[in-house]
């Protein structure tokens, strides 16, 4: 399920009621605003051509007093928009206090991924499934920078912040896949901290949580795990450090610094991003790999062998990421 | 005041070309003496705004080239073109510069020291010394930043948000945040320059309601420079002191808080928009005027509405935060404050309008720029107001429709101001024209680039592309690629008035001292006026913009 868009669109999909009314909401301002403007830009136009240096005209004063013209242009138009004032403001005072019966996705913003945990414990990276017909409230914090969370489908962004909890909630109201975005600029691959949402009926997002689609564990995210917690500086082809490359390690015999040789399996591969030196170490390597006990946590630590697992091919006929993590995000499919 | 006091005897052999007959045997300011030293150690606030004009133009060029390098990169949607770091350090480098460098001083320090105090009747600024030092210390700052761009650039973005340039960025960020700090109490000395000579440098009959619409902008605009600019000052200063020493005020790791950065950044950040704004209007309105031979419609109320815009723009500041953790409260408060900051910029547009009606037009290039900027201005403001609106906010904030919005309030506010302002004024500061049909050619060219380059960014962020994006779906590449198309254009517009203003230096025709019939005391005197400004004692007008076409209300009103 990827998302279908045409090559011009011109209108943004709109999932949420909270979504629909926003663009009524826009769309009646720019009538308004249409008919604030378009008058001066006429009058100017007509102005220029017809009280043009050298033009017959009539260019006796008006005696319109000044006064009244200014006191009303200045008020009239305020008044009217602040109708849209007080119509936005409803919407996104609605926007901001979600139904006590909302389900409470938790979301983690890190440079540069969004982890998502159901209320069933399931977790997936990037790609969200959330149920429609239903409030869904996403509790968002931070790990490190400022992140935003952004759905255009539902009109609807708010910040993750570092150490304080902020929320956002919608209803959707129709099944589909769409984009979701970080919208606060947050570092070098901001533009990579992008996935999908897909909303989809009840029946098929539990079908989705118990039979496996939430296992989410494909090569895609555990790229994504591999890309936010830097594994990429030191182990990448193009990188300053000397460290071992990764790619095809899985299943291969690894000759270690203290002379014996082990198997690259999973229990070798979790051993070593846990506490990588010790007796641990590869032959001809120095001991300078941090490590990763307590930081990452266990489904992370998966996702990420299964990564190491696929040959660190991110899709089907993508290159393995073997230089930059450029455009990595942008095939993955799963 | 005396260190570029005329020499005449030394100088007329240097003379490329005579000064204006009715100096005589006085020579103008830029042939008063012409070593590098007497520009270099010059008091005299003529040659000053032109050491600015020289310095911004340098920086506006930079600018652009990171804007080219901007759109060079977004032709292409998987970010081919360029590593995301190079990109984000192009964006970074364009706002920093743009900005900063810009923006900021554009207007008040080239044309407003140059024309405060001729239009005041007075012979320079209240501190000429100080001008001087504003000047070193602007330069010193801009060129500190620069040396951040020169070791490896800085990837934060112009905004700096804490804890990405405080604890995670790798980029050169300390030098970046040093230099604009540095160029902060630039603006605060050009600030307190500005109001110590609109308030006691006037000349005798040069009342408040004499002054022209131009010296009660930048009035309005010192007084935001005075107030504004220490807080952003105190804020990068506990940035830097945050990056180097943990000191744990923004970074929540130390027991910061992230969002109170925010605040403090906007608190100068919104009002330093009307920093950028109002010298503009000020600008337009000389230009619509003497280009219409009329009385400016409703002088008051647009003198009024300067000082009421930088008064209401100290309390919106929190527009820009709606969705970043600020409370709903004052998200309420600070949507209904945005809807009136419109209203006295609303007023200017409708008053230039009237003053047209009716009035004796000749569209030259000073005048097309004009109406240029009304049509781009009106837009960036609307489209602010759809950004107030809350709703709105939560769909399009740190979208490209921002992008958008406020390109069409810097660069079809602040840079169409300044260049209809530099060809109105360009036979005052150099005493040459410019070739006419050239200059209609540009303003014509960048009105037509700015618009392909930009209102495609308010359709892109409608449809949620999201900004500072190096890399973005490929269903948003066409209009991506129209905007760069029309930055092309943009560039041409740019480049074409920096080749025929300079040729017009040598070759352009004398200018007279009033080529455009204008009205205002820069224009009672030479092209380019004396070291002093005014030979004799200015004569004030009883009343301002005394143009031959007045509307009923100006006689009762000032009669």
């Amino acid at each position: 399920m990827t998302p279908h868009h045409s090559a011009l669109e011109l209108w943004p999909a709109a999932v949420s009621a909270k979504a629909v009314e926003t663009d009524y909401l826009i769309l009646a301002f720019t009538v308004l605003t249409l008919a604030l403007t378009v008058p001066v830009f006429l009058a100017i136009t007509w102005f220029a051509l017809r009280y043009r240096d050298g033009q017959e005209a009539d260019r006796e004063p008006s005696g319109i007093r000044s006064n009244l013209v200014e006191i009303s242009w200045m008020l009239i138009p305020f008044a009217l928009t602040l109708i849209f004032f007080a119509w936005g403001a409803r919407l996104f005072v609605h926007s901001k206090n979600p139904p006590p019966d909302a389900m409470v996705i938790e979301a983690i913003g890190r440079q540069w991924m969004w982890k998502f945990q159901h209320p069933t414990g399931q977790s997936e990276i990037n790609d969200l499934h959330v149920p429609i017909n239903q409030p869904v409230k996403l509790r968002i914090i931070s790990q490190d920078v400022i992140h935003a969370l952004y759905l255009p489908a539902v009109r609807m962004q708010v910040a993750a912040i570092p150490g304080r909890y902020t929320e956002l909630w919608f209803k959707a109201d129709r099944a589909g896949t769409y984009h979701l975005y970080c919208s606060e600029y947050c570092g070098t691959d901001h533009s990579l901290m992008e996935g999908r949402i897909t909303f989809m009926e009840p029946g098929d997002y539990q079908e989705w949580l118990t039979h496996g689609g939430a296992q989410q564990s494909g090569p895609a995210a555990g790229l994504a795990v591999y890309n936010a917690y830097g594994c990429g500086t030191c182990h990448n082809a193009d990188s300053q450090i000397r460290a071992p490359r990764l790619a095809g390690l899985y299943g291969r015999e690894v000759k270690l610094a203290d002379g014996t040789t082990r198997v690259a399996d999973d229990t070798y591969l979790r051993e070593k991003i846990l506490n990588p030196n010790g007796n641990r170490l590869a032959e001809g390597y120095k001991q300078i790999m941090p490590s990763y006990a307590g930081k990452v946590p266990d489904d992370d630590l998966t996702r990420l062998i299964n990564y190491l697992k696929s040959d660190m091919r991110a899709a089907a006929g993508a290159p393995a990421a073997q230089g930059s993590t450029q455009g990595s995000a942008q095939g993955a499919t799963p | 005041m005396s260190a570029s006091g005329t020499v005449e005897g030394e100088v007329a052999s240097r003379e490329p070309h005579a000064p204006e007959a009715t100096l005589g045997r006085h020579a103008d300011y830029l042939h008063a003496k012409s070593t590098l030293r007497s520009w270099f150690l010059t008091t005299d606030h003529k040659r000053i705004a032109i050491l600015y004009l020289a310095s911004i133009t340098a920086f506006f060029v930079i600018g652009a080239v990171a804007a080219g390098v901007v759109r060079l990169a977004l032709i292409v949607p998987n970010g081919a073109i360029m590593t995301n770091d190079t990109y984000n350090k192009a964006f970074t480098i364009h706002g920093v510069v743009m900005v900063w460098f810009f923006l900021i001083p554009s207007i008040p320090a080239t044309f407003g020291n140059f024309l405060i105090p001729l239009m005041i009747g007075a012979k320079d600024l209240a501190f000429p010394k100080l001008n001087l030092t504003s000047w070193y210390i602007f330069m010193g700052g801009a060129l500190f930043t620069m040396v951040s761009v020169v070791l490896g650039g800085v990837d934060t973005g112009w905004t700096f948000y804490a804890p990405l340039s405080t604890a995670f960025s790798n980029s050169w960020v300390l030098p970046a945040l040093i230099g604009v700090t540095i160029v902060g109490f630039s603006s605060i000395l050009t600030g307190l320059n500005f109001v110590v000579t609109i308030h006691t440098m006037r000349a005798p009959g040069m009342t408040w309601f004499k002054l022209p619409i131009f010296v009660w902008a930048h009035y309005a605009t010192s007084l935001i420079f005075l107030l504004a600019t220490p807080v952003i000052t105190t804020a990068l200063i506990l940035l830097i002191m945050e990056r180097a020493f943990h000191i744990g005020v923004f970074d929540p790791a130390y027991g910061g808080d992230p969002v109170l950065f925010q605040h403090l950044f906007w608190f100068y950040s919104h009002p330093a928009v009307y920093i950028m704004v109002l010298p503009g209007m000020g600008v337009i309105s000389e230009i619509v005027p003497a280009f219409a031979q009329k009385k400016l419609f409703g002088y008051r109320f647009v003198a009024y509405a300067s000082i009421g815009l930088a008064s209401v723009t100290f309390f919106v500041w929190g527009h820009h935060m709606f969705v970043n953790g600020q409370s709903d409260l004052a998200s309420l408060a600070f949507s209904v404050l945005s809807f009136a900051v419109a209203v006295p910029s609303a007023v200017k547009v409708y008053n230039w309008t009237a003053t047209i009606h009716k009035g004796r037009l000749r569209l030259d290039t000073p005048m097309l720029y004009a109406m240029g900027y009304i049509g781009l201005f009106v837009l960036g403001g609307l489209t602010g107001l759809y950004l107030a609106t809350l709703a709105v906010n939560q769909h399009v904030h740190a979208t490209y429709f921002v992008v958008a919005h406020f390109h069409y309030i810097m660069v079809g506010g602040t840079v169409l101001a300044f260049l209809g302002g530099l060809h109105f004024w360009w036979p005052k500061f150099t005493g040459r024209m410019y070739v006419e049909a050239w200059g209609r050619i540009s303003a014509v060219l960048i009105f037509i680039g700015f618009n392909v380059t930009f209102f495609p960014q308010f359709i892109l962020g409608y449809l949620g592309m999201p900004r500072r994006y190096a890399t973005y779906p490929p269903e948003f590449q066409l209009l991506n690629i129209l905007s760069s198309a029309g930055a092309t254009i943009l560039a041409a517009g740019y480049l074409f008035p920096m080749l025929y203003l300079v040729y017009s230096l040598w070759f352009g025709r004398k200018a007279p001292a009033n080529p455009w019939d204008a009205k205002g005391l820069e224009w009672e005197t030479a092209s380019p006026p004396p070291t002093h400004n005014f030979l004799g004692d200015p004569q004030v007008p009883k009343i301002p913009y005394d143009y031959p076409i007045q509307a009923q209300e100006a006689r009762s009103q000032h009669g």
